[in-house]
């Protein structure tokens, strides 16, 4: 049976990922008929409504799917193939309550245009009780313009809608309404979007290194899954003026859900080895204000212990650990290598990291031989993109020995500015915005 | 702190990786807490194959508990990851007979709804002290650590 996604026609890199992603979780098979990054309307087939609904359920860049009753790129075409493709389907419908909606990309209609074309599918039959409010079946005509060319559209699609997906819970989530937020806070849309490409749910254990705020420990949660959070910062497990990690989750009522914060370094995790995280969700800071900090010291070199009144400097509670400056590459490398010991087989690691928008500095892909990479989805802002990198734990069994596993860069007693090539160019002003690369519209502007 | 978290937490020093002395970290000093979590049996069922249960029975003893089944809970899963499926989670339409509810309800008190409050969790090979306050334990190392 052929379907039509109808999605948001915003962060296009997203969709088909998430769509992938939510396809694997329910056990669906998807074949995707037609899809482009510049059209909020793909066709795609799968067994039946059920796996339709199932699919569609907790999708973030969809609002809905509905069975495809015919396409075209006139009305007489789009009657044609109504007749042809669905005709079968009419007499089902016959006497329940049901309604037709528009959904117009680019264009618009007057009411009584609307009106008229509703009209034109009288032959369908329908003697139900129309209704505009909880009718039982919604049939609606997707028309989708030329952007900027009102003179008809290139393409029209019936549809009856199937299942909605989980936009309705964006508003709840928004940063706005969180109670414990910082400027870091990753965006409620995206961490939810995170935590579907990571196949989050039912469960399983997630395990955010950078948690701040706990952004995507819990759209993990939203979606059932057990969380863990770590920081080096110990201010942002902690929280402050009472509010913390935990006061979102109650928030939110997923309290069960989170099992703890801690305070800790990746490059000297406490987490014991073995695989036993279904995820990994992460926005590793590019340290663009204070330049990347791991635990050590500049020169490499041990120190010998402090000793305060005679109590060691270290077990006093003002004790600050020394933090060396970290480059941003090494970051991702000790990122994947940590992944690849602690992920379950068929587990995903979704990192987020800085793109540069620019040829000289962008920063390439990490790999690694145990992780396949899954997808790439990008944001672009005005003067410089992110990328979400979502990677799959591969079977040891699996795992091609010939792949190279790139070099650890060891820097000792550089500077940050000298390590970080994207914090360099942060500070120097991206000086040539590239052409013909869009702009991150904001969140209120979706169509 | 959750006494599963406890489970997954060995010590930050990079040579004591190696030395089976530094996990489980052994407290001194805990003081525990009793909380209400929602029972979630597929988490139990996903979480338990890979709790490490020599560790766990030594936690629970230092902690004065006593309920540790001296063997790990038979959850015979009915089916595995695959690499076509690899996200599956064992499906089980009914408990598997070698572990009764009221064997799960009990790992769940322990491992989910006890906490540690407040106190200090030691590594058996270096001696480092982990301080946990409000229940939030601080894995920083210092310098002659690191
Ligand atoms: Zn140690």
């Amino acid at each position: 049976m052929d379907y039509l996604i109808r999605f948001v026609q915003i962060r296009e890199t997203f969709r088909r990922p998430e769509i992938e992603a939510l396809a694997l979780l329910a056990n669906v098979n998807i074949d995707f008929l037609s899809y482009t990054e510049n059209s909020p309307y793909s066709v795609v087939r799968l067994k039946d409504d059920v796996a339709a609904k199932m699919l569609i359920d907790r999708s973030i860049s969809s609002k809905g799917i509905y069975e495809l009753w015919g396409e075209g790129t006139t009305y007489d075409e789009l009657h044609a193939n109504v007749r042809h493709r669905s005709f079968s389907q009419w007499t089902l419908y016959q006497s329940c309550s049901f309604r037709f909606e528009f959904d117009t990309f680019s264009g618009s209609r007057t009411l009584a245009e609307q009106r008229s074309i509703i009209e034109s599918f009288k032959y369908l039959g329908f003697n139900g009780p129309i209704k505009m409010k909880n009718s039982e079946q919604t049939f609606t005509i997707f028309e989708e313009y030329e952007y900027g060319n009102p003179n008809g559209p290139l393409r029209i699609f019936l549809g009856r809608f199937v299942g909605g997906s989980q936009r309705h819970v964006l508003n709840e989530y928004t940063l706005k309404k969180r109670e414990y937020i910082n400027t870091t806070s990753m965006d409620s849309e995206l961490a939810l979007l995170t935590a579907n490409l990571s196949l989050a749910g039912e469960g399983k254990l997630f395990y955010d290194p950078f948690v701040g705020t706990g952004s995507f420990p819990i759209a993990c949660s939203h979606f059932g899954a057990r969380t863990l959070g770590s920081d080096i910062d110990g201010r942002m497990v902690r929280g402050r003026d009472g509010k913390d990690i935990k006061t979102n989750f109650r928030q939110y009522g997923l309290l069960s859900r989170y099992l703890d914060g801690l305070i800790s370094d990746l490059t000297h995790s406490p987490l014991r080895k073995g695989r036993w995280l279904d995820g990994i969700i992460g926005d590793p800071p590019y340290g663009v204000r204070e330049g990347l900090k791991v635990l050590g010291t500049k020169d490499g070199s041990r120190k010998e212990a402090v000793y305060i009144d005679g109590e060691a400097a270290h077990l006093q509670d003002k004790y600050i650990p020394p933090k060396k400056a970290y480059s941003f590459e090494a970051m991702l490398d000790d990122l994947l290598e940590f992944a690849a010991e602690m992920l379950v087989d068929g587990g995903r690691l979704s990192l987020w990291m800085p793109t540069a928008n620019d040829e000289d500095v962008e920063l390439g892909i990490p790999a690694h031989p145990c992780l396949e990479l899954i997808s790439v989805c990008v944001q672009t802002f005005n003067k410089w993109s992110r990328r979400l990198l979502t990677y799959r734990r591969v079977a040891d069994s699996q795992v091609e020995d010939d792949l190279p596993v790139r070099q650890k860069m060891e820097m000792k007693g550089s500077t940050a500015n000298d390590l970080n090539s994207f914090r360099k160019r942060y500070f120097e002003g991206f000086k040539t915005p590239l052409a013909g690369v869009s702009i991150e519209k904001p969140a209120t502007g979706e169509s | 702190m959750k006494i599963l978290t406890v489970n997954f937490l060995t010590c930050a020093v990079k040579a004591c990786k190696s030395s089976p002395l530094s996990f489980p970290l052994h407290f001194q000093d805990a003081e525990l807490e009793q909380s209400d979590i929602e029972y979630n049996a597929a988490f139990l069922r996903n979480i338990l194959p890979r709790v490490d249960w020599e560790a766990l029975k030594i936690t629970a003893n230092e902690l004065g508990f006593t309920t540790v089944p001296i063997e790990k809970p038979d959850l015979t899963p009915t089916s595995t990851a695959t690499d076509k499926n690899p996200v599956r989670l064992p499906i089980n339409t009914s408990e598997p007979q070698a572990t009764d509810e009221k064997t799960m309800r009990d790992l769940h008190t322990l491992l989910l709804e006890t906490e540690v409050r407040e106190g200090k969790m030691v590594c058996g090979n270096c001696g480092h002290e982990y301080k946990i306050k409000e229940g939030i334990a601080n894995f920083l190392l210092p310098s002659h650590l690191v």
